[in-house]
């Protein structure tokens, strides 16, 4: 299943859907990625509102494309974590730590759009 | 195949997602409400992944079971992979041997209401967890 990415000006939009492997997740990995590279994007929010479960390779693979995309100078939000879902995380012991998260994908754009207007 | 007992072939990731689903799917059948469906959901994605990275193939069967007035639901994770040599070191949080997380039988401990693991080295693995509905 691919996963739809989005280009919204500066900013990519990675929706995931509710069923993802984890071949899926490392393809998304690479994709975004190389997005960000190719259209010089300075932020990827993921959007994870249908996401069923985050386990332990879910999270770990969003905290690599955070920490990835990092690197390459541009910002990472996680949006849409469910509440069952954060609960389900926190009992098993995951964490998102040093990736900045937010409601839904109307905050994570306003968060960033206060970002980029501080850092320009 | 005993009657209500679904089983699942674990062989490959794609798998990990089909168990999940027709755990959460039997979960929300049985009246589990959906927060307890998401953390049995999520326990058997961690059991199942479990199979894959350390005994490549296995089976997953979901029954729902009862105990005097209560409900709830039985996950048995087998395999006849590698088994664990030191089951205790296995349960401490942020152990793993496969590159992974760590994170995964202590942390399934915690989903579930009970928990019981067999392991024999060179033979195999069984998990077996339960959750009771509220």
């Amino acid at each position: 299943m691919e996963v739809p990415i989005l280009k919204q000006g500066e900013v990519l939009i990675a929706t995931f859907q509710a069923a993802l492997s984890d071949a899926d997740l490392e393809h998304l990995r690479r994709g975004l990625v190389q997005q960000v590279v190719k259209f010089r994007s300075r932020a990827v929010i993921v959007d994870v509102t249908a996401m069923d479960v985050m386990d332990s390779f879910a999270s770990r693979t969003l905290r690599e494309i955070a920490h990835m995309i990092r690197l390459r100078g541009a910002e990472t939000v996680i949006v849409g974590i469910q509440p069952e879902v954060a609960f389900a995380m926190v009992q098993l012991g995951l964490t998102l730590e040093g990736v900045a998260t937010a409601l839904d994908l109307e905050e994570g754009l306003a968060y960033l759009t206060e970002k980029f207007k501080n850092a320009d | 195949m005993r009657a209500g007992e679904i089983r699942v072939a674990i062989n490959s990731d794609q798998d990990i997602v089909t168990a999940r689903q027709k755990g959460r799917a039997l979960a929300m059948e049985a009246g589990f409400s959906t927060g307890d469906a998401t953390l049995i959901a999520t326990a058997i994605s961690e059991l199942a992944r479990n199979i894959v990275s350390y005994a490549r193939k296995g089976e997953i069967t979901l029954k729902i079971v009862s105990a005097s007035v209560r409900q709830g639901i039985l996950i048995v994770a087998s395999d006849n992979g590698p088994g664990i040599p030191d089951i205790r070191q296995a349960m401490r949080d942020g152990f793993s041997t496969s590159g992974s997380l760590g994170l995964g039988l202590p942390g399934v401990r915690r989903l579930m209401d009970e928990f019981e693991i067999t392991s024999q080295p060179g033979k195999g693995t069984m998990v077996a967890v339960k959750k009771w509905k509220l």
